[in-house]
């Protein structure tokens, strides 16, 4: 299999990734649940995560990443945490429903909410976001980079504005972490969310959010902690106050392991080759007639993913030619982005998404593009 | 049965933060281990950090300058 879904999920890891997980499963207790070798084993693994999530990403305390089962999780916690009634929130077209659906919750409750439109190519104008400003106006909550076009957006850009206009800037980065260089507190990002197990190359269920100190959200979830027991409420402190129960330590100690890898490689250099070889299928299927290709490819500061359409084909029928003749995996349909695919016009045919990865090759890339060509003749 | 000694118990109002303590001394060479936190300081049922007594000026020095945050300092028998 040629696997290019790797923005759904990373299917190859680094090596450590996988031993990580199995030494965890055979060896750590539950973290902050008691002072002996097993869980004091998993509080340390899990308190090294931190340390080094917060070190890739900018985050200006350990404790204050926290951890979640995935984004989605991460940007519940966050959006229905930070705002009440009354609040104005600026997004944008570009978001998955990973933000869309908590943001549509609470505009039922009072929240007001606009989106910054997208055009045909998935950008936005940025001058859009100061025109939708308004008094009660509390966050711009964005995504780093769309998971249907690629196309990222200017952080640093939306990171100045919000300063200046004394407002949370929360970024959803699930396409990004590990795979776009990213500091949260220089680009003036309050809350980071972030998934495992896409560009960080962890395991699955593991997630979380990035946030800098000052910063007040109310707890989604209250349980356990391990401490603070008789304590009637949640405890203040993060990271307890956003997590309940048990973690998932065993799925942490392979995070750490996937996010020190990823330190040793370089995220600039993972770039460069998770880049190159989208360019490289980028401008050869751009030369195939029949297929449109979407997005916005003038810059390199994008993540590595290139969808695309044949002719009036349906992306479902696509995605299943690629795979059952020429053993090419892909994602078909709508991504969970909806206003992106109005954006560009392909509510009803969706798209196909190739996204590539630290582990995927040049041939592999050469291989797609025949497929494709053979498959535009029929 | 194990020597008793005296003690200076640090508690926490998290894991993370008896986790930064532990890494800080070993970074620093200062002794100590974590425990689960005594009873007689708190019903709670968190970790703790148990150092040698005479290392308690140290230690509070130590943890300001990370600035890690802890919820009190006792000494003990232990």
């Amino acid at each position: 299999m040629i696997y290019f879904d790797n923005a759904a999920t990373t299917l190859q890891k680094p090596d450590c990734v996988v031993r990580a997980v199995s030494e965890a499963l055979c060896s750590l207790g539950n973290s902050a649940r008691a002072a002996h070798g097993g869980a004091l084993a998993a509080s340390r693994t899990v308190f090294a995560a931190r340390e080094a999530i917060a070190a890739l990403l900018g985050c200006p305390r350990a404790d204050h990443v926290v951890f979640t089962q995935n984004a989605t999780e991460a940007l519940n916690i966050a959006l229905l945490g930070l705002f009440s009634p009354g609040d104005h929130v600026i997004s944008t077209d570009l978001e998955h429903n990973s933000v869309l659906r908590p943001l549509y919750a609470l505009q039922r409750c009072g929240v007001a909410v606009d989106f910054v439109s997208a055009d045909k190519k998935g950008n936005v104008d940025y001058a859009d976001f100061e025109a939708l400003l308004r008094p009660e106006t509390r966050a711009v909550v964005c995504t780093h980079a769309s998971n249907l076009t690629g196309n990222a957006l200017d952080l640093h850009r939306l990171g100045e504005l919000t300063r200046a206009k004394d407002i949370l800037l929360v970024v959803d980065a699930s396409q990004t972490a590990g795979a776009l260089p990213i500091h949260m507190t220089e680009l003036g990002v309050d809350v980071l969310c972030f998934t495992g197990h896409k560009s960080l190359l962890g395991p699955q269920g593991t997630g979380g959010l990035c946030i800098r100190p000052g910063v007040e959200i109310r707890p989604l979830k209250t349980g356990g902690t391990g401490v603070q027991s008789h304590l009637p409420y949640q405890p203040e402190q993060y990271p307890t106050r956003l997590e309940a129960g048990t973690l998932n330590a065993h799925g942490i100690a392979g995070l750490l392991a996937s996010v020190q890898w990823i330190r040793e490689q370089g995220v600039e250099q993972i770039h460069a080759r998770e880049i190159a070889l989208a360019r490289r299928f980028y401008a050869a299927v751009s030369a195939i007639d029949g297929l449109t290709v979407y997005g916005d490819w003038t810059n390199d500061a994008r993540a590595p993913i290139v969808t695309l359409n044949l002719r009036d084909t349906p992306s479902s029928e696509l995605a299943d030619a690629l795979f059952e003749d020429y053993g090419v995996a892909t994602r078909s349909g709508a991504h969970c982005a909806p206003r992106m695919h109005r954006a560009l016009g392909t509510t009803e045919q969706g798209a196909v998404r190739f996204s590539f990865g630290y582990f995927n090759n040049g041939d592999e890339v050469d291989a797609a593009v025949a497929a494709l060509r053979e498959l535009s003749r029929e | 049965m194990r020597q008793r000694q005296r003690r200076a118990v640090v508690t926490f109002h998290t894991t993370a933060e008896a986790m930064a303590t532990e890494k800080l001394c070993k970074a620093k060479d200062l002794a100590g281990k974590l425990i689960s936190a005594p009873r007689s300081l708190s019903a709670d049922c968190g970790i703790a950090w148990s150092a040698p007594v005479e290392l308690r000026e140290a230690l509070v020095r130590a943890l300001e300058e990370a600035q890690i945050e802890f919820d009190g300092l006792y000494e003990l028998t232990l």
